[in-house]
């Protein structure tokens, strides 16, 4: 669309100087303060952030969750135990919480990994294109097509379903097997948003100002995918969630007796007549946080919708 | 600034080699229908301290070369052929890292839309600053203070507060300006300005393009200005290169080529240019057709499908850029220019019957005793004027330094 200036207009307009605005930024009203968060986002916020303290401090005011007193078993609430105590008399509240502690960590170990190596392998693809993605897009859709919960489920019994495996091998092996299933997904959205981002004139602009890709991909490109990135990142937290509870199910999560949402909830699942507790509680747990997350997820995503309207 | 010390004696050494010197270039890129011969043996020059205004609509091939002369175009699906010189080097085919040099502190490159050019996550400062760092090898503060004046150097007024700024809080002319600094930052001495107004209103185009022709005055540097709008080149060219389909179609010096063009498509593309003084409700006028598809290009001249005075010899001879035999540095590809008697001829053949031609208007204007003047003249005279400004200026700059030498 030819926005046809006229001759005698430009000649006119040119002699005059541009004269520097007289006002000045005290002058101009304050910048619209940004809409604060809804109710919604506080509350999810205060769960995931209560769930996260009371798993770290759970020694300091909870019953030892592996300390069974048979006496207690499938007994009601009583003082700290506000949720009674299952079928081997552990405080059921205490498990609840304490668990909260591995199934957050492996959750969210399993999603670092997939934001850094999928994040990182998605931005090389989007930036680079050509080869290099012509080999990474396929891996991603192949390890995508790979049925997910199949895949943790042989690295777990493979890798660490051995009598004398500690807890913690164990913990490590869900943690690198979500992992691997959380790459492909962060490296797609990565490499969406990296395409369309490098596209944008101002990465053309740095690169003729002389930045080397490096410069590009991590000052220019990066900071603008990285919303996106977030958003999916909480999702993918979720997910992680309810695959390790999957998982547990199948006798493959979290090794009892050190409990998890997931094998809480697997152990109830024989008690669910007389603790129905067992399972109700992790239920809720889950369907909290993975909401809480989900809900978080959204409100980044809106506000960097809005972002980029602005510009 | 540096660049003034130097500046007499770059001037006279001129005549050597020139600052940008590009041969027959071609640029294509590969895509599904065939090659598109965006850039098709493109040649000009351009000194210090002079503006070289490169003019065509769209898809002729302007951004594309500013690109390819930078070597900015991509590396896939694109065949680049020809010579660049830069300063008397050759840098047609250097690798990135090569290029990367030359990128920022030789030439720059100010993009068109200032709201898609600056990244807005980061502080225009830190923007500004970033390739000084890198290229000048400054520390925090010394770059920063050199941002300061950079943003005062381009009008940006509180610079003090603006450094501190996001993009998105700044309005477009702002931004633009914030682009021009980026740009300046190294010190460049080849400068591509890629319609760099056509994102802003007619009041800021006027300033911007004054800070862009100042700073060029000040800092000596050769200037390739893209841009679709004659108007704007008009008084801030001091040579005028047309573009039509991938090629230089005409080429003078910009009184010259508003006094006495020679293509048609410069006709054309005048007589398009809306007056003033027309009753309301006139009609536009448009060239008729499209551009030529640059897969196929037309054979002969790849103006003829549009061309009111095409003959049979224009559909199957590409005319070459010939000089004109009367005016030295005129040069234009047209086998009938305008103004030539074989065009004459044609013209008076094409009114008897019955056609309107764009030239028509500017012929009875130009008459003894046409009561207004025709966009063409006042393009001149703009021409004109901004020449001996532009000259005058300059002797003030020279005997200045001088002076002070």
């Amino acid at each position: 669309m030819p926005e046809t200036t006229l001759p005698l207009e430009a000649a006119t307009t040119r002699t005059s100087p541009a004269a520097p605005a007289a006002v000045t930024l005290d002058d101009l009203p304050p910048a619209e303060k940004k809409s604060s968060l809804s109710v919604g986002a506080w509350l999810s916020i205060g769960w995931l952030a209560t769930i996260t303290l009371a798993s770290v401090l759970a020694p300091l005011f909870l019953a030892d969750p592996l300390a069974a007193d048979p006496f207690k078993a499938r007994s009601g609430p009583e003082g700290m135990a506000l949720l009674g105590y299952d079928e081997l008399g552990r405080d059921l509240f205490s498990r609840m919480v304490n668990g909260a502690k591995w199934t957050l960590l492996i959750a969210v170990g399993a999603v670092a990994i997939g934001v850094l190596v999928g994040g990182l392998l998605g931005l090389i693809a989007g930036y680079f294109r050509g080869r290099i993605d012509a080999v990474l897009s396929p891996s991603f859709n192949i390890l995508l097509a790979f049925p997910q919960l199949v895949l943790a489920l042989l690295l777990v019994s493979v890798f660490a379903n051995g009598a004398q495996d500690s807890v913690g091998k164990r913990v490590f092996v869900l943690i690198i097997a979500l992992g691997i299933i959380a790459i492909p997904l962060l490296a797609r959205i990565t490499r969406a948003n990296t395409l369309a981002w490098a596209e944008r004139d101002f990465v053309m602009a740095a690169k003729a100002m002389g930045a080397k890709p490096g410069r590009v991909l991590f000052r220019d490109v990066l900071p603008n995918v990285l919303p996106a990135m977030m958003a999916i990142t909480l999702l993918a937290v979720g997910i992680a969630i309810v695959a390790e509870a999957g998982l547990a199910f199948l006798d493959l999560g979290v090794k009892l007796p050190t409990p998890s949402w997931g094998n809480i909830m697997a152990q109830g699942k024989k008690e669910l007549r007389r603790v129905p507790m067992m399972v109700i509680a992790p239920t809720i747990f889950i369907f909290l946080t993975v909401m809480s997350l989900n809900y978080l997820g959204d409100v980044i995503q809106k506000r960097f919708n809005v972002r980029e309207s602005l510009l | 600034m540096s660049t003034a010390t130097d500046q007499p004696t770059t001037g006279k050494a001129g005549d050597e080699h020139h600052l940008l010197e590009v041969t027959d270039l071609r640029t294509s890129f590969k895509t599904g229908r065939g090659m598109v011969r965006a850039v098709d043996g493109l040649s000009l020059s351009v000194e210090r301290g002079k503006t070289l205004g490169l003019v065509g609509e769209s898809g002729s091939g302007k951004s594309v070369t500013s690109r390819s002369i930078m070597g900015l175009t991509p590396r896939r699906n694109v065949e680049r052929s020809g010579t660049v010189r830069l300063g008397g080097r050759d840098i047609t085919d250097l690798s990135e890292a090569e290029y990367r040099e030359l990128w920022a502190t030789e030439m720059a490159m100010i993009f068109q839309d200032p709201m898609t050019a600056l990244n807005p996550v980061t502080k225009v400062g830190n923007q500004i600053a970033e390739s000084m760092r890198v290229h000048l090898d400054l520390s925090k503060s010394e770059a920063r203070e050199r941002t300061l004046a950079l943003l005062e150097a381009v009008r940006i007024p509180e610079a003090h507060k603006r450094i501190d700024v996001y993009p998105h809080e700044m309005s477009g002319g702002m931004r633009q300006r914030v682009v021009i600094a980026i740009a300046l930052a190294c010190g460049p001495k080849l400068l591509f300005a890629d319609e760099p107004t056509t994102a802003l209103d007619v009041t800021v185009q006027a300033q911007v393009l004054d800070l862009l022709a100042e700073q060029q005055r000040e800092r000596y540097m050769g200037m390739i200005l893209v841009t679709h709008d004659l108007g704007v080149v008009a008084s801030r060219a001091d040579e005028i290169a047309v573009m039509y389909a991938g090629r230089i179609v005409e080429r003078a010096p910009t009184r010259v080529l508003f006094r006495e063009m020679k293509m048609p498509y410069t006709e054309a593309l005048l007589a398009a240019i809306p007056k003033l003084e027309m009753a309301p409700h006139t009609r536009l006028v448009a060239i008729g057709g499209r551009p030529p598809d640059l897969v196929n290009p037309p054979e002969g001249c790849s103006f003829s499908p549009r061309c009111p005075y095409v003959q049979d010899r224009c559909r199957t001879e590409q005319p070459e850029l010939v000089e004109s035999p009367t005016t030295a540095g005129h040069f234009y590809a047209c086998h009938f220019p305008v103004g030539s008697p074989e065009n004459d001829e044609i013209r008076v053949q094409l009114r008897k019957s019955g056609v309107s031609l764009p030239g028509d208007e500017v012929a009875v204007t130009a008459a003894p005793g046409g009561a207004q003047p025709s966009v063409r003249a006042q393009l001149a005279d703009t021409a004109d004027e901004a020449q001996q400004q532009r000259q005058s200026t300059q002797a003030n700059d020279s005997s200045t330094s001088t002076k002070e030498a």
